[in-house]
């Protein structure tokens, strides 16, 4: 085990590319997610190979970071909710080339300008498209700052494998908040991109990173061997925590900052016995959908905590099947759940199923 | 056992930094903690806070509601958390900028005219420190491991800085309350 | 018997879709022909914009990369700072450098990044239609400015050599047009220099071809080559903006 240190959510983010053998990075400031961008500032000029550059917009930044994906080379922006509005023309086209690229979403509250305390807002955007088009970006949601790091460095992994790009959705608090940390070890892809443009060398046919087909049925075709891909990954990369679920007669369901307020609620209503568990999607695409139908033969109720207006809420009923009651539990505009009102909500679906 | 301390203050007051130097000393103690700033445009000039968690046990949320310790530097702070504290908990006042005294009777309370004394040494910007140093004595933390915490929140720019600390605590630690 | 003329290796064997009387494809010879003097096919990277040629993947022969409506200059910067050993041109049109992507387009310049762009002005936007584009002139008639441009509501057209010469950065931007047999000589070696500057780690250079659209013009091949001589060019008067070398020499 390798030595904690204490680091920032978005260091640690940082930290974790770098390992993960990430040399390019592209950005623009933005509250709450700028030491990201100022840690990357002060590390890759050092680095062999490295390069940093603060674009002149989010749009460019993403563009930058398609064209890096398109040499093959490991590349990451990052930002925070309205940057990250800004970037999804680029991140449909990333997805539409089938090029692996990190994005970091440290969320603050909107809509429009909205705010900068930490919000979860950006669920419909991240899990349900966000541009335009048929795809799917694979999203972690880490809920401390180990997983900043761990989940940061799988997102370069899974990408890759997945030849899609992968977003990390944190939020204001996750980016902010220093906890010790172990960072993962330094790795490089290891895997074959004989896809990228590197300059044909005279050796070989030339290589196009595209995602125009003016044939609707080539362009169909690329959709339908995309959703291939992504059948195979919602087969092998769901993720989550299952928190005190054996004997729970309720159920949680929260992920990031949210997650971690539930459990100092499951402890509390636990005291008074109250048997209430937490499923914590760490994947919010691919949703864990099996975990909660399984819980929803065993609770008798499902409550949904969320920073936002209840987005997630809509993939936990669509997975329970209608067969328990869902609840949600939320604030919005930057504002967090607190414990008292988890514990209000969800003793008031346990009396309400009493009657 | 799980500690939650709430710091808070003016923007410039050095309330992140204080946190920073529990978060380092917990760290260094192997415990489980977690530090947690506010941020944004509050940082320069107006309110700041800053909640630290030192637990045995691995933190659930970062984010105190009742904080077992409150640490204030200024009026508005008092004003806004005295109530949050847990009752049987420890509210410490920078008695220097603070006027008045804590009302409730179930916490404890301590003052220390902490600006005063950081100027009498020579160190008029660590208030904070010289009331870190009280804290140290007078809560449920310890002085344990304070040295090795210290050195990794001073810049190794300023190494003088070490010795300027460490002189704010000490004279935190040893006030006697008139 | 002697070979006296072929079609360049870095253009590929696909058939051209431009319109007849179009001098894309004269242009594109231009750009396949300088890549083969210098022999940098193989480590070339070109970028196509979203406009006619957006399908310019398919003609150059070297490894492409489509990118989204005017932002050529952002992906090339990436393509670029991620393999600086290879050489990253960009093909954009006027709706796309110089509207949309402009940010892009002043951006890169000002980076002085190591790249070369070339600009291709036909002054319509030519693959929806014949709409206004920002190089329309005073006047002009488009499927957008039906009554012709009037600058009071559309404004004025972008010069961009002029504009962006006024930098401190970019290393060489000159405008040239492919309207005869002697502008187009000249463009030849225009575009041949703006690759050699980034070979030799010069920076920035790019090429503004004034080029004429017939179809959306409304005019034969012939007209719109006029068209160009006596409308575009007094508008956007051919030469070198802006030439480091010329600089340190003075």
């Amino acid at each position: 085990m390798p030595e904690k240190v204490l680091m920032k959510g978005n260091e640690a983010i940082a930290e974790a590319a770098l390992r993960a053998g990430c040399r390019h990075y592209f950005g623009y400031p933005i509250t709450p997610q700028t030491e990201l961008t100022a840690y990357m500032a002060k590390k890759l000029p050092k680095m062999e190979g490295g390069v940093f550059l603060q674009a002149e917009s989010e749009i460019s930044a993403i563009n930058m970071v398609y064209g890096v994906a398109g040499t093959g080379k490991r590349v990451m922006t990052s930002s925070s909710s309205p940057g990250i509005s800004l970037k999804q023309e680029g991140i449909s086209y990333i997805a539409g080339a089938d090029l692996p690229a990190v994005i970091v979403n440290v969320q603050r509250g909107g809509p429009g300008l909205g705010g900068i305390q930490p919000s979860q807002s950006d669920y419909f955007q991240a899990t349900k498209g966000g541009g335009h088009g048929d795809y799917h970006l694979i999203v972690l949601t880490p809920s401390s700052v180990q997983e900043m790091a761990d989940l940061t460095s799988l997102a370069f992994d899974l990408a890759d494998k997945y030849r899609c790009p992968a977003m990390l959705l944190a939020d204001g608090t996750m980016g902010q908040m220093m906890e010790p940390v172990a960072l993962p070890e330094e790795k490089e892809s290891g895997i074959e991109k004989p896809w990228a443009v590197t300059g044909t060398q005279m050796k070989r046919e030339h290589n196009i990173i595209n995602s125009l087909y003016l044939s609707p049925e080539v362009l169909e075709k690329t959709n339908f061997e995309r959703f291939e891909r992504y059948a195979e990954i919602e087969k092998n990369e769901v993720r989550y925590e299952s928190y005190m679920m054996d004997d729970a007669d309720y159920a949680l369901v929260a992920f990031g900052i949210a997650a971690r307020v539930a459990k100092n609620a499951i402890t509390a209503m636990r005291k008074e016995g109250l048997k209430v568990g937490l499923i914590r999607p760490i994947t919010i695409w691919p949703f864990p959908k099996k975990a909660i139908r399984e819980a929803a033969d065993k609770v008798k109720g499902f409550v949904s905590v969320e920073l936002s207006m209840g987005q997630m809420i809509e993939d936990v009923k669509l997975a329970e099947e209608c067969l328990r009651p869902v609840v949600l539990c939320n604030r919005a505009g930057g504002m967090i759940p607190s414990v008292d009102q988890i514990i209000k909500v969800t003793k008031e679906l346990a009396e309400g199923g009493k009657n | 056992m799980t500690t939650q301390i709430l710091i808070a203050g003016f923007g410039g007051q050095g309330i992140l930094f204080s946190g920073k130097l529990l978060a380092y000393k917990a760290l260094s103690e192997g415990k489980e903690l977690s530090w947690l700033p506010s941020y944004g445009p509050e940082m320069r000039g107006g309110t700041a806070s800053c909640s630290v968690t030192i637990s045995d046990e691995p933190v659930g949320s970062p984010i105190i509601d009742n904080p077992d310790v409150l640490i204030v530097m200024n009026l508005p702070s008092l004003d806004r958390y005295e109530s949050t504290v847990k009752p049987g908990g420890a509210i410490f006042v920078d008695s220097s900028l603070v006027g008045r005294k804590v009302q409730r009777k179930d916490v404890e309370a301590f003052y220390i005219p902490a600006t005063k004394i950081a100027q009498d040494i020579g160190a008029s910007n660590l208030a904070n420190i010289v009331l870190i140093g009280k804290v140290l004595k007078d809560s449920e933390l310890s002085r344990g491991y304070l040295e090795e915490a210290l050195k990794k929140v001073v810049s190794a720019k300023h190494p003088e800085m070490y010795d300027l600390n460490l002189k704010a605590i000490d004279a935190g630690y040893n006030y006697i309350e008139e | 018997m002697a070979i006296v003329f072929e079609k360049p290796k870095s253009l590929t064997s696909k058939e051209l879709h431009y319109c007849p009387g179009c001098p894309h494809g004269i242009i594109h010879r231009l750009v396949a022909e300088a890549i083969d003097k210098l022999g940098i096919e193989g480590r070339t990277i070109g970028v196509a914009p979203v406009g006619c040629a957006v399908m310019a993947y398919d003609y150059f022969s070297c490894d492409m990369v489509e990118a989204a409506h005017g932002r050529a200059p952002a992906v090339a910067t990436g393509i670029k700072r991620a393999l600086p050993g290879n050489i990253v041109f960009t093909y954009q049109g006027d709706g796309d450098l110089a509207s949309i992507g402009m940010a892009e387009t002043v951006h890169a310049a000002t980076r002085n990044e190591n790249i070369t762009i070339i600009f291709v002005n036909n002054a319509i936007y030519g693959m929806t239609g014949g709409q206004m584009a920002p190089t329309s002139l005073p006047g002009q008639v488009t499927q957008t400015s039906p009554y012709g441009r009037d600058v009071k509501v559309a404004g004025y057209p972008i010069k961009v050599c002029e504009m962006l010469s006024a930098l401190d950065a970019p290393y060489y931007i000159e405008r040239v047009a492919a309207n005869n047999v002697k502008n187009v000589l000249k463009a030849k070696k225009a575009i041949e220099k703006a690759f050699r500057n980034q070979i030799e780690g010069k920076g920035f250079s790019l090429i503004e071809v004034v080029s004429a659209c017939p179809t959306n013009w409304g005019m034969t091949p012939q007209k719109a080559l006029e068209w160009v001589d006596n409308n575009m060019i007094p508008y956007y008067p051919l030469g070198v903006f802006k030439d480091k070398d010329q600089e340190a020499k003075a």
